[in-house]
């Protein structure tokens, strides 16, 4: 007997939606938090590196599934009462921004200290270095581990299944409850699917590289 | 500060001193330059050369002492009758005046060679595209990289990446320059060719230089004249002529002794 693919694929078209929309999401808000706060680790005021710094060390140390189940269930009791995608949104992108702080800080750091002086030479102001001459020495090494994080933010989407929110991951558990011989098949499904997704992140940042380098050899 | 804007000089130190943690490296300088004055600076390694070059770029700020640019002071600000830390608003005023170009160039590695020269133009002096890359383009004939402007830094010879450095600083034409050491991280066979390029800058200009070097021949050729420093101190100064044919003092002498 075959495997009844065609009962699978609408269900799972329906939970990788859902996927695909909160790792958008939760992308972007990881980006913004990551170039925000990374920039204010380099900052010359002390409070505002230092605030960025907490933010970091904070959201880093703590396990996604119990930020997430914070956000969800216990902001609630202190009256903030959060919709399960922006729940999970917030949670992930406070998660991943932390880590992504980090990459921006040290890609910027990166930048020999010889192109600022050179800036200053020019009467560059602050904010032009960093605009013209620092970022676009940096982004270009941000790229390969922000591809990762992306990768591993979809994957982190997964335990958005604990909110009860229907994405990929919950939409195999609920195949699987209806179709039980077909376990290995759902999850090779469910599998394949996510290993797609990451495939589609490797090849947009792999094009962005190259476009951010062209003409330099 | 009335009285020192009548002054002819556009750089004046007045016992500048630099310390980094306990070790001093500048003791207390005196030093003046006058428009238009190309002075060699000339001393054993550490002695502090690059250091007292870095201060005049804004680079590296005194412990002690003032430097004043054009009849200003340059790392203090008058503010409520009294003078207090430069802030960046002013530093970048007196930025205006300063040049420098740095021993490893530091080429902006994401422009071409156009770019390099055109951006501080454009973005600075806020000219016309247009007309900062005209400019550009002439600053760069002047150091004879007119076939040069579409190519990326990485594709040049140092010799060439140090003209482009010296087009860049030219353009926007600073009243005093720091040369530190500008052919040091050069192949031998590529010295000569940036040293033309900045006689040829000396003499046509009114840009007054500071030229620190270790080419004695070059210092001799271009300075009107040369200072030698060790230990962080001024310990002799004079005409070329004076300094490498006549030395008196012990340190210069053995200091020469060594390019014989
Ligand atoms: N950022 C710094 N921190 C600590 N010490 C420094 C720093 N910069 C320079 N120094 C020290 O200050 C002294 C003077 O250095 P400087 O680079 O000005 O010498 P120099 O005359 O240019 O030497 P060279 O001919 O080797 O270039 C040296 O002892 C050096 O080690
Ligand atoms: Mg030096």
């Amino acid at each position: 007997m075959n495997a009844p693919w065609m009962e699978f694929v609408p269900l799972l078209w329906e939970g990788l939606k859902v996927t695909a929309e909160v790792a958008f999401l939760a992308a972007i808000a990881a980006l913004a938090l990551s170039g925000a706060s990374g920039l204010c680790r380099v900052s010359k005021y002390r409070t505002v590196q230092w605030a960025a710094k907490t933010y970091t060390e904070l959201f880093r140390g703590i396990p996604l599934l119990v930020l997430l189940i914070w956000v969800y269930f216990a902001l609630p009791f202190a009256g903030l009462e959060l919709p399960k995608l922006a729940a999970a949104v917030l949670a992930i992108g406070l998660n991943y921004g932390a880590f992504g702080s980090e990459i921006v800080r040290s890609s910027i750091e990166a930048v020999p200290a010889g192109q600022r002086e050179a800036g200053i030479a020019l009467n560059f102001t602050p904010a032009q270095r960093m605009l013209y001459l620092i970022l676009p020495q940096a982004l270009p090494r941000m790229l390969p581990p922000f591809g990762n994080l992306l990768i591993e933010l979809v994957k982190a989407t997964s335990l958005i299944y604990f909110i009860t929110l229907s994405d990929l991951t919950y939409q195999a558990m609920i195949l699987r409850n209806n179709f039980l011989p077909w376990t290995p098949h759902i999850f090779g499904l469910l599998l394949i699917l996510y290993f797609l997704l990451s495939v589609v992140i490797t090849v947009v940042v792999k094009w962005l590289e190259r476009r951010l380098t062209e003409g330099r050899v | 500060m009335n009285a020192l804007s009548q002054t002819s000089t556009i750089v004046k130190y007045s016992q500048v001193k630099k310390s980094y943690g306990d070790l001093e490296v500048i003791k207390g300088i005196d030093l003046s330059i006058a428009p238009g004055e190309k002075v060699a600076l000339i001393g054993p390694s550490g002695s502090g050369k690059t250091t007292l070059g870095r201060m005049l770029m804004t680079l590296e700020e005194p412990t002690g002492g003032t430097i004043q640019v054009d009849g200003q002071l340059l790392w203090h600000e008058e503010k409520n009758g009294r003078f207090v830390r430069a802030g960046e608003k002013h530093l970048h005023r007196m930025r205006e005046r300063i040049g420098m170009v740095f021993q490893h160039f530091n080429l902006f590695p994401h422009m071409n060679v156009l770019d390099n020269v055109a951006s501080a133009p454009r973005k600075v002096l806020k000219l016309h595209k247009r007309e900062a890359k005209e400019r550009a383009e002439a600053m760069l004939a002047k150091v004879g990289l007119a076939d040069k402007i579409d190519v990326y830094p990485s594709q040049l010879s140092g010799g060439q990446k140090q003209r482009v450095a010296i087009a860049r600083a030219l353009v926007m034409n600073p009243k005093v320059m720091v040369f530190d050491e500008v052919t040091s991280a050069l192949d031998p066979e590529l010295v000569g060719e940036v040293l033309e390029v900045i006689k040829d800058i000396a003499r046509q200009g009114d840009m007054a230089m500071m030229l620190i070097t270790h080419e004695m021949d070059f210092a001799r050729d271009v300075a009107d004249r040369v200072v030698f420093g060790a230990d962080g101190r001024i310990v002799e100064e004079g005409p070329p002529k004076e300094i490498f044919e006549n030395p008196k003092s012990d340190r210069l002498q053995s200091f020469l002794g060594r390019f014989r």
